[in-house]
């Protein structure tokens, strides 16, 4: 798996949204607002290909259409809002993850024998990103990542992803509501007003 | 060893005894007297019908006859199995899948039974095709619709799992595993179920009838292992069709779940 491809769109339109041309370097995040559907979603789900949708997404010199479906999320990978388990313990939807990375994320190894019905919301938030980041993709869509956290968590979450984005030189597109955070972690800016998708001027976030 | 013959006036005894279970019913005001009346009259009519049928059938017992009234019963099943889904294929896909794959598994192995195993002269002779055939059908199609039900209908309310594996980046025949193993598991278990009971529970039907008819029971055994496994043969490749065929359907090209392709239920 070559990492440290920029994740290029080229006139993706989905549903009401109308055509978006973006172009994500290695290691960029970028953060998108937007009122809950404005279709801020369904953008994911286009460049994920989990939807039909026009346009093309490029992932460095490979195109979205050129390789199979499950060939290209497993490179541009979704981690929706709510995450869906369908083993009966956490460890059997994992590829070996790290000790370090469990940690990371407050878990000990022991979580990996834990029934997934007795999973809170938050934890499943956080194993569902280290599900993810595990099987090392090359670029993250993450839909609202911190939406079950509370403050403290989020903040950990959050220094967590950004470190392991930029060890990696993933492009990422971060849907987020929260002003703070997106002052954070984002590098750019982007808001879903009336079906389009605007750059926000550097000052009025940093 | 003959068979006694029924007459008319004989039946008509028995339609008395119905008539005044009926009346029973009514009279404990159970409220089931109507249903069984149109249900009973039902199966005087159709059986009627079907006899005059078969009757012709043996009659003229010529290959195109036979296999008219073979894709007539293939058809009706067809039908059949599309009624009996909750949530089905549009675009004809669920009347064309079901039915498909009932004639590739029930035909198949009817003429393979006919023709390698038991050999009537010929080998299409109405008195052993017919019977076989709708045996195969009738069970083929519960089969079928069963595990097509369960297979679509379980794929709807499981789409977050199926879509967060997909997200995963695993194959759709992966992200859909489960569920397919769960509608095959559906499909074959009434099959599994009548094998396993075969006469320690129930006496089945077929030999039932054969043994009546005159049949010494050594033979009827023989016959009736026969259709068990043919039954089974049956079920088992057309509820394997139709899986393989309607779980590839609730995908498109870019292993994308399109759940889009599946009527409302109603």
């Amino acid at each position: 798996m070559s990492h440290a491809d920029p994740l290029r769109l080229e006139r993706l339109a989905i549903g009401e949204l109308a055509e978006v041309d973006l172009t994500l370097a290695p290691g960029e995040i970028l953060c998108l607002s937007g009122a809950s559907g404005s279709g801020k979603s369904r953008l994911l789900r286009a460049i994920a290909d989990l939807e039909p949708h026009d346009g093309e997404a490029w992932l460095g010199d490979r195109a979205q259409s050129a390789i199979p479906g499950h060939a290209w999320r497993r490179a541009v990978m979704l981690v929706p809002a709510e995450s869906h388990w369908w083993a009966e313990r956490v460890g059997e939807h994992f590829h070996d993850p790290e000790e370090a990375d469990l940690q990371a994320l407050g878990f000990e190894r022991d979580v990996l024998d834990w029934s997934v019905a007795r999973l809170s919301s938050g934890e499943k938030q956080r194993l569902a990103l280290l599900r993810a980041v595990s099987r090392e993709p090359a670029a993250l869509l993450l839909d609202e990542p911190t939406a079950n956290l509370d403050d403290a968590t989020a903040h950990q979450v959050e220094a967590w992803l950004v470190a392991r984005i930029r060890e990696h030189g993933l492009p990422v597109v971060w849907v987020a509501h929260d002003i703070a955070q997106i002052r954070r972690v984002a590098d750019r800016h982007c808001r879903i007003k009336g079906g389009t998708l605007e750059t926000e001027k550097e000052g009025a976030w940093t | 060893m003959d068979v006694i013959a029924l007459s008319w006036w004989q039946l008509a005894a028995a339609a008395l005894l119905v008539i005044a279970l009926a009346g029973c019913t009514a009279w404990a005001r159970l409220g089931m007297s109507q249903n069984l009346l149109v249900a009973a009259a039902r199966t005087v009519i159709q059986l009627a019908l079907v006899g005059l049928v078969l009757e012709a059938l043996f009659a003229a017992a010529e290959l195109y006859w036979v296999a008219l009234m073979a894709f007539a019963m293939l058809l009706i099943a067809g039908r059949e199995v599309m009624a009996r889904q909750k949530r089905r294929l549009l675009g004809g896909w669920a009347f064309g899948i079901g039915t498909l794959s009932m004639f590739l598994s029930s035909f198949t192995v009817a003429v393979l039974t006919l023709t390698l195993i038991i050999g009537p002269e010929p080998w299409y002779r109405p008195q052993y095709a017919i019977p076989l055939l709708g045996m195969m059908l009738g069970n083929t199609m519960t089969g079928v619709a069963l595990a097509l039900d369960r297979l679509t209908d379980t794929a709807w309310r499981q789409r977050g799992v199926i879509e967060n594996r997909l997200m995963l980046g695993q194959r759709w025949q992966e992200a859909i595993g489960d569920i397919r193993r769960e509608a095959m598991r559906s499909g074959l278990m009434p099959v599994i179920n009548a094998m396993a009971a075969a006469g320690v529970v129930s006496l089945p039907g077929m030999m039932t009838g054969q043994i009546l008819a005159g049949s010494p029971p050594a033979l009827a055994v023989k016959y009736q292992i026969l259709i068990m496994f043919t039954i089974t043969l049956g079920t088992g490749f057309g509820t394997l069709a139709a899986v393989a065929a309607g779980s590839r359907r609730l995908f498109d090209s870019r292993e994308r779940l399109r759940l889009d392709r599946l009527s409302a239920p109603g």
